[in-house]
């Protein structure tokens, strides 16, 4: 069912793997079909107290007064926790890799700023207590008014969401606004195109839903230790943000997990460590702080709704030559991980095609709503749909093949990317090539034999220094008259290879030598450095 | 106010106290220490904390604890017999149809019930007896394939 294909990557490691490609059973499978395996609710502690949290009802409002006083002497109650008990009561996850500012509290004190932001917390002897003491707080608020649309947030004069980013744009290296890539000369590239193409993407956000929602369970445990049992699908990083909000040395902290009832990306936030650990410490009781399935969807992150532009320069022979990208991220009221996810947006664009002239600018926004955060493939799973839904209006719109319209575009190993890095290992066309067939979609000939490879079923006039400068647009224009092109400076080399599989004189993959390296390359897509 | 309430779990007598209001989940999970059983809403929509009660499935969460006495209740503590799986269990595994696992307790218990009144269920059968049990991990076409393959495994069974 699954099948390896090591041979259409120029580049790949030379080892040979023993368990990618065959059925191993996982090790936690027996625990999940007999109901055995511990997830972080499932460990039983005596006089376990129970933390609920008050939650603005309102989008944007100013605190005026909290009167705690009768949930205070309610049936049950330990405690009350206000934004003033937090030690670091102001914080960023990325924070642990300098990257942003602190931003978003624990518990809000004067504003809050989205629907279901924490204000308070009770600490009581079950859940329904802590729930029935939370209704009797009082707390007035004076309502602001909220934005609510990423590019209403953007207007001059708009409503200022967040004080640490008061112009609601995250903010890049210290000073900008915004991520750009600029390669190549992208006007000039729509005034030769044949057909200029823009068209306007919207996401919505999209709730991880895992069955299990968000939870921890504190434990004071000796020598002023706490060991918290927890669903972070993060350990460590969990660890770390609850030790700084705690102002404790991290090594007073000893997390459990690792049997995560499904994350996603939605249990990085670190939503329920900080304050479990803060009332465990204030009460010196263990504490449990678990998110009902409501707080889970108002309170826990979604990901991000995007909104994306694509405007594409296309030469009639199925070029393109331009595209020009302007996208952005709705954060919600705080950052969580949307300025992450925009860097690799913006490292994904413009999707794997070789285009002489690209531009883009992506925005981080702040609005009103409930801060975003990571989910599968986060930054470049929304930017492929609106990219791959504009390569098939593109290819509609010159009335191509949507397949062979990319296959013509993809990259080539010695392509030079708008990143200007050199395409390495790249296989799309190989992958498709087979995708196709196995799918019975109906490609010519010549796509059959296009390859990846340098010079291989795909000789470039050229080559990498081309791929460097803006296309000439210029001379292509004049052919617009002419019966369509399906290729360009990538006519098939060796038009007697069978295809597919393209390479089939490639060589069978071997065993290394005990001892040998491999050249998989690692990738930091914060700082963008790669290793080889 | 507590009430005392008896009922079979997995085939043993137990007996324990419910709070006036108490689902059945809680009583499982703090009143008696079945932690096989695992709450994901908490408001009956997603099918997680399912157990059997006369056979029938039903959400433990949205089930009243006092509405159970005298009753028999299964979860899947009790599927297995001994050191012997559940033909269920066995197929889980070998199909892959468990991810976080944490939707597999009221998964597995769901389709115990279709299959211990309809040993030879079709494909819609399958889909229909677990529609009200959301998994986020597997995509259900695991778990699917797992199902007809017990329901085979036991057809084949000699009675």
């Amino acid at each position: 069912m699954l099948e390896m294909r090591k041979d259409i990557f120029a580049d790949e490691r030379d080892d040979n793997l023993k368990e990618v490609g065959r059925p191993t059973q996982r090790q936690d499978m027996l625990g999940h079909v007999t109901g055995t395996s511990a997830y972080y609710d499932d460990h039983r502690f005596a006089n376990l107290l129970h933390l609920k949290i008050l939650r603005s009802p309102h989008a944007h409002a100013r605190i005026r007064s909290i009167d705690d006083a009768a949930a205070a002497r309610a049936p049950g109650v330990k405690r009350i926790i206000r934004g003033t008990d937090v030690p670091v009561n102001l914080n960023t996850l990325l924070s642990l890799i300098q990257f942003g500012k602190d931003d978003e509290p624990s518990l809000g004190t004067d504003v809050v700023r989205y629907k279901g932001e924490p204000i308070l917390g009770v600490v009581a002897t079950s859940e329904r207590a802590a729930r029935e003491a939370l209704n009797l707080v009082r707390v007035s608020y004076d309502q602001l008014p909220a934005v609510f649309d990423v590019e209403e947030a953007l207007k001059p004069g708009a409503v200022s969401v967040n004080p640490v980013y008061p112009k609601n744009t995250f903010e890049y290296h210290g000073k900008y606004d915004h991520q750009k890539l600029r390669f190549g000369d992208v006007e000039t590239g729509f005034a030769h195109a044949d057909l200029v193409l823009e068209e306007r993407y919207q996401m919505s956000p999209i709730e991880h839903a895992p069955t299990e929602t968000n939870g921890s369970i504190a434990v004071p445990d000796t020598n002023g230790r706490f060991i918290v049992y927890t669903s972070t699908q993060a350990l460590f990083f969990s660890l770390d943000t609850a030790a700084k909000v705690n102002a404790m040395p991290s090594n007073q902290l000893h997390f459990v997990g690792g049997t995560v009832g499904g994350g996603f990306g939605g249990k990085v936030d670190t939503l329920t460590e900080p304050l479990a650990i803060l009332a465990a410490r204030l009460t010196g009781a263990p504490v449990r702080y678990r998110l009902s399935r409501y707080e889970e969807m108002q309170f826990g992150s979604p990901r991000g709704a995007e909104r994306i532009y694509i405007k594409d320069g296309v030469m009639r022979d199925g070029r393109i030559v331009a595209r020009k990208v302007r996208a952005y991220f709705d954060s919600g009221a705080y950052t969580r991980l949307s300025s992450y996810a925009v860097v690799k947006c913006v490292a994904h664009i413009p999707g794997p095609y070789t285009i002489p002239n690209v531009h883009a600018d992506v925005f981080c926004v702040f609005t009103n709503r409930t801060p975003a955060t990571a989910m599968r493939g986060f930054g470049v799973t929304a930017l492929d749909f609106a990219l791959e839904c504009q390569m098939d209006k593109d290819a509609v719109a010159i009335g191509m093949d949507p397949l062979e319209f990319r296959l013509l575009n993809a990259y080539r190993d010695g392509d030079m990317k708008a990143h200007r890095r050199e395409a390495k290992n790249c296989a799309l066309i190989e992958c498709a090539q087979i995708a196709a067939d196995k799918a019975g979609w109906p490609l010519r000939d010549e796509f059959r034999k296009m390859s990846s490879r340098i010079g291989g079923g795909a000789q470039r006039s050229g080559g990498i220094d081309a791929a460097r400068r803006p296309a000439p647009v210029a001379s292509a224009r004049a052919e617009t008259s002419a019966p369509q092109r399906v290729t360009y400076e990538r006519p098939a080399v060796d038009t007697a290879t069978p295809a597919p599989p393209p390479r089939s004189d490639a060589p069978p993959p071997s065993v290394p030598p005990p001892g040998a390296t491999h050249g998989a390359p690692r990738f930091s897509s914060v700082f963008g450095t790669r290793r080889r | 106010m507590k009430t005392p309430i008896q009922f079979r779990l997995n085939g043993e007598e137990v007996a324990t106290f419910a709070d006036g209001g108490a689902n059945l989940l809680d009583v499982l999970r703090e009143g008696v220490g079945d932690l096989s059983v695992k709450g994901g809403c908490w408001q009956g929509t997603c099918g997680t904390c399912t157990v059997l009660i006369d056979g029938a499935p039903r959400l433990s969460c949205v089930t009243l604890a006092e509405s159970c006495d005298r009753k028999s209740i299964e979860t899947v503590a009790g599927l297995r017999r001994g050191a012997d799986l559940h033909p269920l269990q066995i197929a889980f595994m070998e199909r892959f149809a468990a991810q976080c696992g944490y939707c597999t307790p009221g998964m597995l218990m769901a389709a115990k019930a279709l299959l211990d009144r309809n040993p030879n269920p079709t494909r819609e059968n399958v889909v229909d007896a677990i529609c009200g049990n959301i998994c986020r991990c597997t995509g259900y076409e695991p778990i699917i394939a797992a199902i007809l393959d017990a329901a085979r495994g036991d057809s084949r069974r000699p009675a």
